[in-house]
Order: structure tokens, then sequence, then C-alpha cells
């Protein structure tokens, strides 16, 4: 029964870092860089919900909107304003950008919302009791596996089916072939970015719902563990970061409640490095051998 | 002069001219400190300079020589620096010698830097790109939280050491007898460690390193490493043994910056592995990339300039840190534009051949 309340509070946790997860591989798989400034967003997220229920008195569902929309308005400026210049810069570039960027959203969010720790109340409070009370899940846990589900099949079904969808992973595959085929390649990638970081803002609540506290740096560990699961699973994979995410979760979960709390995080890392030796294109990643 | 240094190689040049710019710059900066001419801050922030000169350009043998994206340079750091303070306080009655406990205490610290760099870097440099950057990354925290989880002492018997995994075990588990003095303290870390780096050692360190780095790009070795990052399919055609080479540079790198470490741990009498976290690294990957990938000198200045920068806009207090994020993004911003490389390449036209290999 023990095992069984690990195992699912590691889903609920996996589940948040895959939705994270999913916004790291998208950008990845398209613009070939890593949002450092991801995690941040996240956190953007998390205050903007927060005060649109504490000082506006708005209901959840209408704070999880709105925090939506001004991480997705978020997402698209700094898209324009930081990477989009830097579309022909090395990578290295990007990446030094993505980080000024992090710096800058966490130390904004430190003067506006303060450093100290805030409380955060789950959107949803309460929980099941099963088996005499013995095994308890809180709806929040529910609800992010159930949200984590929904978005996985949204996001296949657009990346799939719809034209935008369709012009994402073509300039995924190859930008400048999209581009003679009439795609707009700009465009295509900030739709890209608004995408994610309206999942970074969903995942901002489920986080902080489960998390019950709230600060400047709460962004930065999820988002460098939800960055690992995207790379376990394969990044640019829709599939595989749910799957990643997912591992990653339950094994950080257990570990903390089985081997070690102190190490838990250095054996959520052993497993991805151990994984990466094995399959070096992460668990359904795919392996692109190198052109002569 | 002039006639000699015109039969000399442009990339010899360069180098004489770091080292001489960075004796003067010392000899500058030990009158003025001598003087008393220089702020407290100032003169606080001599040896972590030269602490983060050292790292920025190791970890440039990495990025910018080898080419290959490392995240976890700050783990070396970590291991040199602790290694490196159980050294010099576990000598302190055996060496009473300051200098030469320093000097032992970083040979000690980049000894245990570059086994820790052979441990990563036999399994890891076989990945490639962003990939091998998630796993430095990742190597970086498991090395954070390895040493959070030390507890060491010393007595007369020699060194205890306690692995506190699961969080239960305190320094009474070390087993000390009455003389004996707890060095590491788990997640309290390094604590009344006695200061005795100094900036001369800085300094000699920084000469040091510039002089293995060098000489090791100008050498056969770092052509082959060079070749690697420019091409490695076709080093790799023409008998170039891409592990020994990757990991000579990688093993380079992490020694140097355990030696740096070490000389950081023994500049502070309290210091928590914490320190070296990922955002450590990312720092220190800054430098590198604003100073020039490949560019010795570059990183020098790039170190310099951007740890006293944060101290410099100490006046406009909370916004310093907000300031030195706009500051890095529009740095990098101008400097990748096209307009603003033509204009650079107008003014200084000489440069723009050395930029590759200097």
């Amino acid at each position: 029964m023990e095992f069984l309340s690990y195992l699912i509070s590691g889903i609920s946790l996996g589940s948040v870092y895959a939705i994270i997860a999913l916004g790291y591989t998208m950008v990845y798989g398209i613009a070939k860089m890593l949002n450092f400034a991801h995690g941040d967003v996240i956190m953007v997220g998390g205050y903007i919900s927060l005060l649109s229920m504490t000082s506006l008195g708005l209901p959840w569902w209408l704070a999880v909107i709105l925090a939506m929309v001004v991480c997705t308005v978020l997402g698209v400026v700094i898209e324009g304003l930081a990477y989009k210049p830097l579309r022909a810069a090395p990578s290295l570039a990007v990446l030094i950008t993505a980080i000024g960027v992090s710096y800058f959203l966490q130390n904004a969010a430190l003067l506006l919302w303060g450093a100290s720790p805030k409380a955060y109340t789950p959107i949803i409070a309460g929980s099941v009791k099963l088996f005499e009370g013995q095994l308890s899940i809180s709806y929040v846990s529910m609800l992010t596996v159930f949200m984590c589900i929904v978005i996985m099949i949204a996001l296949t079904l657009f990346t799939g089916k719809t034209r935008m969808g369709k012009a994402m992973r073509a300039c995924s595959e190859d930008k400048s072939a999209a581009q003679l085929m009439g795609i707009n390649v700009n465009r295509t990638i900030s739709m890209t970015f608004a995408i994610g970081s309206a999942l970074a803002a969903i995942a901002g609540v489920l986080l902080c719902s489960s998390y019950t506290s709230l600060m400047p740096t709460t962004g930065s560990m999820p988002g460098i563990k939800a960055f690992t699961a995207a790379v376990f699973g394969g990044i640019g994979s829709i599939p595989g970061a749910l799957l990643g995410g997912v591992l990653l979760g339950i094994i950080e979960s257990l570990a903390k409640a089985y081997i070690s709390t102190q190490l838990a995080n250095s054996i959520v890392f052993a497993v991805l490095i151990i994984t990466l030796l094995v399959r070096p294109a992460g668990l359904l990643g795919k392996y692109v051998p190198e052109k002569v | 002069m002039k006639l000699k240094s015109r039969k000399l190689k442009k990339t010899t040049v360069i180098d004489f001219a770091t080292y001489i710019g960075v004796v003067l710059a010392f000899i500058i900066m030990n009158t003025l400190k001598n003087q008393g001419m220089l702020t407290r801050s100032l003169t606080g922030q001599l040896i972590p300079i030269c602490c983060y000169i050292v790292m920025a350009v190791s970890l440039n043998l990495t990025v910018g020589i080898l080419g290959e994206l490392s995240l976890g340079h700050a783990g070396f750091m970590s291991v040199g620096a602790f290694s490196g303070v159980v050294a010099a306080m576990s000598l302190q009655t055996v060496i009473p010698s300051e200098p030469l406990r320093l000097a032992i205490a970083l040979v000690v610290g980049a000894i245990f830097a570059a086994i820790a760099g052979t441990l990563v870097g036999i399994p890891v440099l076989r990945l490639r790109g962003d990939y091998l950057a998630i796993v430095t990354l990742a190597f970086g925290e498991i090395i954070k939280e390895l040493i959070n989880c030390l507890i060491i002492g010393v007595d007369e018997t020699g060194l205890h050491i306690v692995f506190n995994a699961t969080g239960t075990k305190s320094v009474n588990d070390l087993g000390l007898s009455e003389a004996g003095r707890v060095l590491i303290k788990g997640a309290q870390g390094a604590t009344g460690t006695q200061t005795i780096a100094s900036f001369t050692a800085g300094f000699i360190l920084i000469m040091i390193s510039l002089v293995v780095i060098l000489n090791l790009v100008r050498s056969r070795s770092g052509r082959a490493i060079m070749a690697l990052r420019d091409n490695r399919i076709a080093a790799e055609s023409v008998g170039i043994n891409v592990t020994k080479y990757k990991l000579m540079a990688f093993v380079t790198s992490a020694a140097l910056a355990g030696a740096a470490g070490a000389l950081y741990g023994l500049n502070f009498s309290n210091l928590v592995a914490t320190k070296f976290d990922f955002n450590t690294s990312i720092l220190v990957l800054v430098f590198v990339v604003l100073g020039g990938l490949g560019n010795i000198w570059g990183s020098i200045i790039a170190a310099t300039v951007l740890t006293i920068l944060p101290e410099a806009l100490r006046g406009f207090d909370d916004y310093r840190m907000l300031i030195y994020a706009i500051v890095l993004i529009l740095v990098m911003l101008a400097t990748n534009n096209p307009q603003m490389k033509t204009l650079f390449a107008k003014l200084i036209p000489v440069r723009r051949g050395e930029k590759v290999n200097g």
C-alpha cells in the first residue's frame, strides 16, 4: 500500500515533468535550441495564477486561463526580442541568451513579488480515500495526470492533423526545405513558443498546487528535471517527453522513499546517464547517423 | 625587438602578449593592493577573480578548443575545492609552511578533479552535442549531492570519512579522538577552514594554466583536438584517436578546474557544496562565450570584467542582477548582429584571421 502511494505521487510528479518537457521538446525539435528560460516561465505562470486568485479573487479556472494567456504572450515576446535576432547565430550564443532571459525573469520576479516563498492554495483541495483510508490520492494529482493525458492527446492530434502542426513537423525536419514549400518558418517557431509557454503556465499551476509554495527560483529545478526528462525520452519526440517525464517522476519518488532523500536527484541523473550510454538518442529518440 | 617579433609566428606573439598582459596586470594590482589604493570589496575579490580566470580558461579548452559543450564544470571545481581543503587542513600540523601547504592542496585538488574528469569523461565523451551537455550537467549535480553527504574529520590516526546517504549520521559517527577536528560537515560544508590562499598563488596558478593550455593547443595534440572539433569524421579518417584526444582535453580542463577550486576553497573559511551548482557552471560558460570561443585572453578579460561587474553595480542595489541579465542579452544580440559583425571587421581587419585559432 505504501509502495502504491509512492508510485502514485511519482506518476503525478512525473506528469508535471512531462508537461514541462513537452514544451522543451517542441521548442528543441523546431528551433534546435535549449530554452533554459522555460522553467522560469513556469514560475511566472504560478505567480500570475496565484495573484489572480488571491488579489483579483477570480475562480481557479479563470486564473489558469489568465496565466496561460500571460505566459503565451511572454513566450512570444521573449522569442521575438531575444531569440529571433539570433536565428543564424551559433547555438551557444542562443543558449547564453536563453540563460540571460532566465536570469532576467527570476530577478524581475524577485523585484515584483519578493524573495520569500508564498503559500499557494491548491486549485482543488481534498483527496479520495481508498482501501479503508490506507491509500489517499489527492484531487490535484488526479487532475495532473488527467491534464497530462489530455494535453498529450491534443498535441499529438495537433501536430498530426492540422496545417500548423504539419508545418511544425516540416520545420523540425528541414527548415530551408520547409521555407521553399511556402511555410512561414518564423511564424511557425513563434507558434511553437506560444504553445510551449501556455503548457508551462498549466505546469506552473499544477506544480505549485502539489508543492503549495512559490518563490522566484521555483521553476529552475523542475525546469532542469524536465529537460532531463525530455532528453531521457528522446528530445524532439512528443511521446518520448511523456514517457521520460513519467519515468523520471516515478524513479525520483521511489528513490526518495526507499533509497535516500539526499541522493534522490543523483539517482535520477545516474539513471539518465546510464540510459544515454545504452541508447544515445534517448528512449524513443531517433538515432540519426552522421552523413559523411 | 620589432625585427625579431616579425619572425615569430602570429600565434606565438599573441601567446606572449597574453603572458605579459597577465604579469603586468598582476604587478599593477599587487602594487595598488600594497599601497592600499583598492577598495575593500575589490581586494576581497582578487583571489576569486584568479579562480574564475582559471575556470574560464580551462572550460575554454573543453568548449572552445575541443568544441564540446560542458554544463558541469563547477562540479570539478567542487571536487578540487573540497579535496584541497581536506588536504590543507589535515596537513596543518605536519607542514607548517603555508605556501607549501597551499601548493600541496592545489595539486591534490587537481589530481582528484582529474580522476573525476576521467571517470566522467570515458563514458560520456562517446555522446555528442546536447546529449553530452545534459550528461555533464547531470554529473555536476551528482557531484554536488555526493559532497553534500560527506562528513570528514581528522585526528592523529588519520582521516575519518562517513558517507551520510540516509541523513541519519552526524559528526559523532566519525569516531574522532579528543584532538580530532571536523573538516567537512555534510550539508554545512567545510567550516573553520584556515584561509591560506593568496593573490600571488592565484597569479602563479593562472600562469601555470596558461602555459599548460597554450602549449597544449599549439602542440601536435592540440592540433589533433582542434581537428576533432572542426570535423570529427575527417579527423578520425586520418587516424586521430578520438577518445584519447578528447579525454586529454577534458581531463586537463578538469584538473585545472580542480586546482582553481582548491584555491577558491582555501580563500573562504566556510564553503558549502551548493556554491558549485549549475549556476556556477553557467557563470563560467558565460565568461567563455563572451570572451570568444577558443580565445584564451578573451576568457581572461571576460572573467575579470564579469566578476567585477555585479559588484560594481552594487549601487543599483536590487536591480543589479536584472541589469546584469539585460547586459548579457544585449551583448549576445550585439555580437551576433550581422551589421555589427561587418562593422567590427572593418574597424579591426587584422584580428579577423586570428580569431579562428588564437
